[in-house]
Order: C-alpha cells, then structure tokens, then sequence
C-alpha cells in the first residue's frame, strides 16, 4: 500500500515536471510571437502610416509554401528564393514547411495551410500523383494554390490556379540551338557528327523535354547522328558508367549531351579516364543542363563546353501571379521562368553573379 | 488478485499521463496560435484524416507488441497495398471493390507467412519482419517503378466523400463557409479501433494474447496454446495493416515505391508513447490512438508556426519515446518492489 501510494506521487511529480516544462516553453514562445508582432507594427506604421488601426497579420499577404525538401543545390536555392521573395518587407507572410520527400506530410502541411486561412498556397510537389482530395478542400474553401517545379496529375485543372516551373521542351531546344551555332562558328557545320545522350531518369518530365526539344531539332540537321540514348538517371556515377560503355561501343563520338550537369561530371571522368579530351580545347563537345554552380566551375577548368540553365529561383514568378490574383486579374494556367545559356567562354565572368 | 489489480493501475496510469499529455499540448497550441485557427474543430479532424491510416496500423502493431514481438514491416507493405491498388485499378481495369479485398486478402497471407517464422519457427520476429520488409519494397518496386495515380472514379468518391458535421461552420477569410467535416477514411479507422479494444479487453482470446506476452512460460502452463495466439496475433495485424494501408491509399490516391518510409517507426513510436511495453504484456490502443494524435499534434504545431524546420517533429517525439521509456522503467521498477 506504501510503495503504492509512492508509485502514485513519483507518477504526480513526473506530470508536474512535465507540465511545467511545456508550461515554460508556452510562455517564450508566447513572448517570441508578441515580440514579432509588435515588431510587425512597429515596421509597419514606420513604412505605412495609413495602417495604423490595422491589424498587422491583415496587412500581409499570407502564403504557404510546402517543399519538397532539401535534396539538392537545385532545391536549396529553389527554398532560398522563396524565402528572399516572400519577405515582411515585400508585403509577404511566408508560412514554410519541408516535407523530408513525404507526399503524406504535404497533404498534411495543406490541410492545416487551409485552416490557418492562408491566402494562397503554393506546393512544390514530390509527387505528381495523388492530389485530388487535398487540392479540392482548398478550392471548397476559396484558397487558391500555386504549384511549382512539378507538374500535378489532377483530374480536373481547375484545381489550381497556374503551374510555374521550366520550359523543358524549350531546353532541348537551345542545346540544339546552341550546338548548331557553335560547330557554325568551328567551321564543322558540314562534318558528319555524332551525338549520344545520357538521358535523365526515364518519365521525368526535364527527361522527356530535353530529349524531345533535341530530337526535334535534330531533324533540321541532317548530318548529324544521335548513336545511341541510354539514362543515367542524373546520378554522376550511372553518368559515368554509361559513358564508358559508350567509350567502348564507339569511336568517334564528337558531342555528349548529358541531361543534367551530374551525369556531364561522371561522363567528363570516364573520357579523361579513356584517355581522350573534352571541353572547348579537346575533342569531345559536352552539353549540359541545368547550370548549378558545380558546372561553372567545370567549365572554367576546360571540361564542359555549355550548360543551358534550369532555373531554380521561381519566388519572383510565383509573386508576380499573386499580385495579378489580388488584383482580380486572371493568369496563365502556365508560367515559365526564364532560362539561359551559358557557354564557357563567359563562365568566369558570370559564375560570381550566380544566386547557385 | 492484489497484485493484478496493482499491474493494472500501473498500465492506466501510463495512459492518463498520455492522454494528460495531448490535451495539455492541444491547450498550449490553442494558446499559442489563438488567432491563427487551431482551436478550429477542423484541425482537430485533420488529426484523424491525415493520420487514419496510422491509427490503424498503429493498432496491429500494439496487438504485435503486446505478444512481445515487433513488426518492421508495415511500412513497406503499405507501399505495397498502396502500389497493388494503384496498379490492379489503372493498369490491369479491376473494379475498386475486388482490388480492395485482393489487398485485404494479401495483408492476410502476409500474416501468415510472418505469424508462421515467428511462432512455430521460433525465429526473432524482428529478423522475420525485417525481411518482409525488404520483401514487400522490394515487390512495390518490382510491379511499377513509376508513380501510378489512382483515378478509379468508385475509388476516388470514397476518397472524396466529405461527411459534414452540421454544427461548427465557420466562415474563413475569404467570406466561405466551411462546415467541419470528416472522410470515410476516419470512421472506419474508429470502427476498428474500438472493434480491437473491445476484442483486446473482453474476449478470451484477446486476453490470451496478453497472457503470452506477460509470461510465455505461465501461459504454457495455463493451458494455452501460444504458438496459435502468436500465429493469430500476426495474422491480425497483416489484416489491419491491410487495412490500413487501404486507408493510407485513400489519402493519397497513388501508388509509388517512396511511399510510407518509415511508417513502421511511426507506428512504434506511437504504441510505445500510448504506454506499450516493447517487453510485451502491456499495451493499449487507446494509448496507441493518443500516440498517434500527439504525434499529429506537434506537426500541426510545427506547420502553424510556419518557420520551424518540419525535423523538430522527429526531435519533440525522441524526447517523448525518451520520456515514457524511462517512465515505464520506473513503473516496472516499482511493480518489482511490490512483489
């Protein structure tokens, strides 16, 4: 009965510890949240003396944003931009939530986006797949949604407002584009040349617009000759790998186009590695995507000839379509963000001026 | 008599604390974010849509835990169950109705090959599950590497169907009424929660499953059959991870190999936070079911604070397992004095 009774207080005390300890971070964070408010309206009425009497949470536009996590350089720089665009100082209550690549913690981070009364949502999907249910409790409860990077495989499109990523197709594009202005300018515009790709991870949509906006270019160019096709599913070992037995298979191979800049890198190994030279001075062209700061540097060491960018920073764009939804106005169902071409002659001067 | 009576209290001691716990955590958000709408029903519900899949998981594996075994598997047979719904009704035209009784039927079966190993096998069930769970990923990768999007029109108007509760409207920013409401999803994870409690606490063989996880040996002694109980207690919960990863599939409406990594751990996690002893003989899924919702809980806090890295949440929930573990050790401490 004693021990009991001991039992009993040991398991009182815990509780109380227990309690006391979520007690005590209530407050601070109590006083963190009353802080920032009061910062919120001392920014406010220094900026805007006319918001005065207003609520300083209404002031802002709030939006949540639910990432697909921080993978790679690409998605970092994707988050960073975000972050820098939806600011206090630009009018923006940014609410953001990684999703550790869980499309269930998405859903999750949307449904309670809903309940928070944000004013817009904006996802960056992992998935392309499964959005009906959650997509259609936002628009049941008027928030509109803004999906970047990935597409979504929705059933009806009225489910989101616009959709913001890369121009795949318009990639491929340039690197034909490119290619054929560049062998031009070698004089090797009537040389027979042969091409072979390191394709990206097969079905994912910066695979399928790379190699369908060259292919379709290829046309234009009879002379030359895409040997063979093979994934490297972006990774730089598979790159590698793949390269090599492209090595093995082909003698004269003139160009690599590589479908992301991580399979180039693995490719660039494999030719040193066979004892042959690539970039501007060797033999072999390299072609690339996407541009991260990794292939600039490969570009100033004479390794890779040009990386046709992917760009990452989609914060402006997506801010542009929410000024254009405040203001009643309709949008695009699709918006592209702008992309460029670096080749390596400028790579050292424009590496300093990246954002990745 | 006395000394059951004792061990008992012990075990509802464990569960208030934790229930203790989600209310308290619940108030402090309601604090917390007083404007922002956590006090909202709805966000309350959402623990349950989002998490109905893991309620019920969650509650085979307590039934698993209570024989004193573990099951690493579930979240790799949920990718299953979610990829062969996903695959049978876009790929192969099966009839939603049909797909989810072949995934009940395969949960079963899984049941039985793991059941099997571990009770009349007599091997370590973490080594049997650990297989099933390289098995059943291995499988989801086997049937479809991409991702299948379930757009069955009879699957997605059980996905879709909105229970609205009539009363608690409220009008959001943007001037509309939202009524709170629930997925089917939700009632029929509550439906098997209470169907096992019941089950666990009324009925012979529910409480010779805790018979065989308390003391194997006095089990045997008793008279009963343990390898049966273990077998049936596997089977069980194959069942109610098929079950649950329906649910899970609801929620989702895809198949895809990355799905529910790590949900084993999850569902572990929340047994053990619910009071469940990873030495088997203790355990409750009203305890699991908390387990679950504190879980869901710190989430919510974490997205509502809208700043914080989402990984606190793995953080605030080792602290908890840390807690309760060191807790129940306390509790058995102190049952062995009493002795």
């Amino acid at each position: 009965m004693k021990r009991k009774f001991l039992c009993t207080l040991l398991s009182v005390a815990m509780t109380a510890v227990m309690l006391s300890g979520c007690g005590g971070k209530t407050t601070t964070t109590d006083a963190t949240t009353k802080q920032e408010t009061t910062q919120e309206t001392n920014t406010d009425t220094a900026t805007d003396t006319k918001s005065e009497d207003t609520n300083a949470a209404g002031d802002t536009i709030v939006v949540g944003f639910s990432q697909v996590g921080a993978e790679s350089d690409w998605r970092t720089a994707n988050t960073e931009s975000m972050k820098t665009t939806f600011t206090e100082e630009n009018g923006y209550t940014l609410l953001f939530d990684d999703a550790q690549q869980k499309q269930e913690n998405q859903i999750k981070a949307v449904r309670n986006f809903i309940q928070q009364d944000v004013d817009y949502i904006v996802i960056a999907p992992v998935t392309e797949t499964g959005w009906d249910t959650v997509l259609k409790e936002a628009k049941d409860a008027g928030i509109p949604v803004i999906i970047v990077d990935r597409m979504v495989d929705v059933s009806d499109d009225s489910l989101y407002e616009a959709w913001v990523g890369s121009n795949f197709l318009q990639e491929g594009y340039d690197a034909a584009d490119w290619l054929a202005e560049y062998l031009d300018k070698q004089q090797r515009s009537a040389e027979d040349i042969n091409i072979v790709t390191l394709q990206g991870t097969i079905g994912a949509s910066a695979q399928i617009g790379r190699t369908d906006g060259v292919e379709e270019k290829m046309k234009e160019h009879t002379n030359w000759t895409m040997l063979e096709r093979q994934t490297g599913e972006f990774t730089q070992a598979k790159g590698q790998e793949v390269m090599e037995s492209f090595l093995k298979s082909y003698d004269d191979i003139d160009v690599v186009i590589a479908e992301n800049d991580n399979m180039a890198f693995g490719a660039i190994d494999a030719i040193k590695a066979a004892g042959k030279t690539c970039g501007p001075n060797g033999d072999i062209i390299i072609l690339s995507f996407d541009a991260v700061a990794a292939a600039f540097d490969s570009m100033i060491a004479g390794d890779m000839n040009v990386s046709i960018e992917c760009n990452p920073l989609h914060g402006p764009r997506v801010a542009e379509l929410i000024q254009k939804l405040e203001k009643g106005e309709t949008v695009d169902k699709i918006a592209y963000v702008e992309e460029g071409i670096f080749p390596a002659d400028t790579a050292a001067e424009i590496k300093p001026t990246r954002a990745y | 008599m006395g000394k059951r009576k004792f061990k008992l209290d012990g075990n509802t001691y464990l569960l208030l604390i934790t229930i203790l716990l989600f209310v308290v955590m619940y108030a402090v958000g309601m604090i917390v974010f007083q404007n922002k709408g956590f006090g909202r029903l709805q966000v309350f519900l959402n623990l349950f849509i989002s998490n109905a899949g893991l309620i019920v998981i969650a509650a085979g594996m307590t039934i698993v835990m209570i024989t004193g075994g573990i099951d690493i598997s579930v979240g790799s047979v949920v990718a299953l169950i979610c990829m062969l719904l996903a695959w049978m009704m876009e790929n192969k035209g099966i009839g939603a109705v049909p797909a989810v009784i072949i995934v009940l039927i395969v949960g079963l079966v899984f049941g039985v090959m793991q059941g099997f190993l571990v009770a009349y096998l007599k091997i370590q069930p973490f080594i049997v599950t650990l297989a099933g769970m390289f098995f059943a990923r291995g499988m989801t990768a086997i049937i479809s590497q991409e991702m299948i999007s379930i757009k069955n029109d009879v699957f997605l108007s059980w996905a879709n169907a909105n229970i609205y509760l009539p009363f608690g409207g409220i009008v959001n920013k943007k001037g509309v009424m939202l009524y709170p409401y629930v997925y089917p999803s939700v009632i029929i994870a509550i439906v098997i929660l209470i169907a096992v409690y019941i089950m666990l606490k009324y009925t012979k063989f529910g409480r010779s499953i805790y018979a065989v996880g308390g003391n194997e040996q006095s089990a045997l002694l008793m008279g009963l059959n343990v390898r049966r109980i273990k077998l049936k207690a596997y089977i069980l919960n194959g069942f109610l991870c098929a079950i649950g990863g329906f649910l899970f599939s609801l929620n989702t409406s895809a198949g895809f190999v990355e799905q529910a990594k790590g949900f084993e751990m999850e569902a572990i996690a929340s047994a053990v936070i619910g009071g469940t002893l990873l030495t088997g003989g203790v355990g409750n899924v009203i305890g699991s079911l908390f387990g679950v919702l504190i879980k869901g809980t710190i989430e919510t806090f974490i997205t509502f604070q809208g700043t914080l890295s989402s990984w606190w949440t793995k953080i605030t929930i080792a602290a908890l397992l840390a807690f309760f573990i060191i807790l129940q050790s306390l509790f058995a401490k102190a049952k062995e004095k009493s002795k």
